[in-house]
């Protein structure tokens, strides 16, 4: 296999994703409702509050929470603490909702896209191999995805410690549990969906197919997801490195398995099952 | 001469049809061999079973010396293929498209804008490839498919709904490549254009290759009654030849074209015109098209059928 055309394959699509406003408008939209809007509505309402009611019952959620937990939330006032949580724990599952999200979307089409316009018969008499061919397009397919979730990351980090810095004493976010999930846990999760969500986009007949199976496949993901990473940073750094470990060894596993389901008669349009 | 692409009993099946049926042919180095046959002949299956994009189901196939099933990579490399539709990036430029080639193929970026130039396409570079022509977008594939200067190059119906300017580009594409020795496979049904480049026909139906030969030596198997195309000052007096002893046919069509028992009797039949007062204006041997030759070798195949 060769790096630098694995990189072309990778570097086309993204080229091609990139002048496509249809795909990256709405995801961009999806990525600014969970990194920005969302948050900034919900810890707005928590620290402007004033009503007693809201706080005690976000006083209550705190102490349902594991003891750990309750040990890292700082602040003085229940309304400190409880934003601090929102920002550190509730909103941690967006971190691989939206990159999981984005990412599915490219690579549920990224094969039978070739097949559908018919892009996938030049591919087919080319030099490429057919793991070059699929290890490109899951590139071109993780890169929107983390890089969405990159740029958000950065700018929630910002609106966090804009908006509850203040109360519990100054800028700390990230934390070093949502280091660990970013960029430890985040990219094999995504990988590991694109292996399986390019599976299944080398065997389908259609776009349309792809798509349902895509969203089949990336639930559980998600759901999965959700709970590792609103788990793992209860203690961050070990659950997240084991965590991320699994994940890796589970992507590569996947993604070697997928690369051999490419054939180049799947470009020519035969072979699908769907 | 060595054979530049080999076929030995290569069969191909797609489910219960068989798309290639025990298929021998020999495409020798540096020549231009056109594929003709209806649709469903094999023609595009044969095409991709030469790149290996497609792999046989029974018998061996050999391009420039390598088996593609096993050095699949090295004959895409070394092979270009032009497909019926041109299978652009539709969201990218033509340069974008010819950069993308160039850089699978390894080609240098230096050979893109000369590759553009030559099919004139040059001046369309920066635009998105969704908005050309058919034409355009013809002559941007044949652009890109030379783009690495294949040894081989596989052009699959390439002027399909093509205005005469592209499909002449494309022959000539076909004539240069192999004046500097390079093999070209033409698979086609518009027997016009394919006039006069053949060095070696192949009639393919039904998955095999049924008639292979030069289009002389196939004129002389398929049309054995050479035709002559006579005109005269009182056309009136060439209908004599409607009934005349040596000529088997003769058809009205701006002139009178006329099938002879044999060529050796033109001069008899010529000076009977003569003689009987017409002041003959034009005598042209009416050397057989490829498509009157196509027609005929599939006549012979239903005969033999």
């Amino acid at each position: 296999m060769r790096f630098d055309r694995m990189l072309t394959v990778a570097k086309i699509d993204l080229r091609r994703l990139f002048k496509s406003k249809d795909y990256w408008i709405p995801m961009g939209f999806l990525a600014a409702v969970f990194f920005i809007a969302l948050p900034y509505l919900l810890l707005t309402i928590v620290t402007s509050t004033t009503s007693s009611d809201l706080v005690n019952k976000i006083g209550e959620v705190l102490q349902s929470l594991p003891g750990p937990v309750q040990d890292n939330v700082i602040g003085d006032t229940p309304a400190a603490r409880a934003a601090y949580m929102l920002a550190v724990y509730l909103l941690a599952p967006v971190a691989i909702v939206v990159p999981l999200t984005i990412s599915s979307a490219v690579g549920a089409h990224a094969i039978v896209g070739e097949r559908e316009r018919g892009t996938g018969e030049f591919l087919a008499h080319s030099p490429l191999t057919e793991r070059e061919i699929f290890l490109g397009k899951m590139l071109a397919s993780l890169v929107p995805g983390f890089l969405a979730t990159a740029v958000g990351f950065a700018i929630y980090s910002v609106l966090v410690n804009v908006r509850v810095g203040p109360l519990v004493g100054g800028w700390f976010f990230p934390t070093p549990g949502w280091w660990v999930l970013i960029i430890w846990v985040v990219p094999p999760f995504i990988a590991m969906a694109l292996s399986v969500i390019l599976w299944v986009s080398s065997r389908v007949r259609s776009t349309a197919a792809a798509q349902q199976a895509a969203t089949l496949v990336s639930l559980p993901v998600i759901f999965a997801a959700y709970g590792i990473s609103s788990g793992l940073l209860i203690n961050p750094v070990i659950a997240g490195f084991s965590v991320g470990v699994i994940a890796w060894f589970l992507a590569i596993t996947g993604l070697i398995s997928g690369s051999r389901s490419l054939h180049r008669e799947r470009l020519l349009g035969f072979g699908g099952d769907g | 001469m060595p054979s530049a692409i080999e076929f030995s009993h290569v069969t191909r099946r797609f489910g219960a049809i068989t798309a290639v049926n025990d298929l021998s042919l020999e495409v020798p180095l540096g020549s231009i061999t056109v594929l003709l046959g209806p649709n469903g002949a094999g023609k595009t299956t044969t095409v991709r079973l030469a790149t290996g994009a497609l792999s046989s189901d029974d018998g061996t196939i050999s391009v420039l010396g390598l088996d593609p099933r096993v050095d699949g990579d090295e004959v895409r490399a070394r092979s270009a293929v032009v497909p019926p539709k041109p299978a652009l990036y539709d969201r990218l430029s033509g340069w974008d498209n010819l950069v993308f080639t160039a850089d699978i193929f390894g080609a240098d970026h230096a050979a893109i804008r000369p590759a553009a130039e030559r099919f004139g396409i040059d001046h369309a570079l920066d635009l998105d490839v969704g908005g050309y022509s058919t034409g355009m977008r013809t002559r941007l594939a044949l652009a890109r498919a030379v783009l690495h200067d294949p040894e081989v190059l596989l052009l699959d119906e390439p002027t399909a709904g093509l205005d005469p300017e592209s499909a002449r580009a494309v022959l000539n594409l076909i004539r240069e490549l192999a004046g500097r020795g390079r093999t070209i496979v033409l698979c086609t049904h518009l027997l016009h254009e394919a006039e006069g480049v053949a060095d070696q026909v192949v009639l393919m139906a039904a998955g095999r290759a049924r008639i292979v030969g030069s289009q002389e030596d196939l004129a002389g198997q398929f049309v054995t009654n050479p035709s002559v195309v006579i005109d005269a000052e009182d056309r009136s007096v060439l209908r004599l030849l409607e009934d005349h002893a040596d000529v088997v046919s003769a058809d009205w069509n701006g002139a009178l074209h006329i099938r002879l028992t044999d060529l050796d009797r033109l001069p008899d039949v010529v000076a009977q015109l003569v003689a009987a007062g017409a002041r003959i204006t034009r005598v042209q041997p009416d050397n057989p098209t490829l498509e009157t030759l196509y027609f005929e070798m599939q006549r012979s195949l239903r005969e033999s059928a």
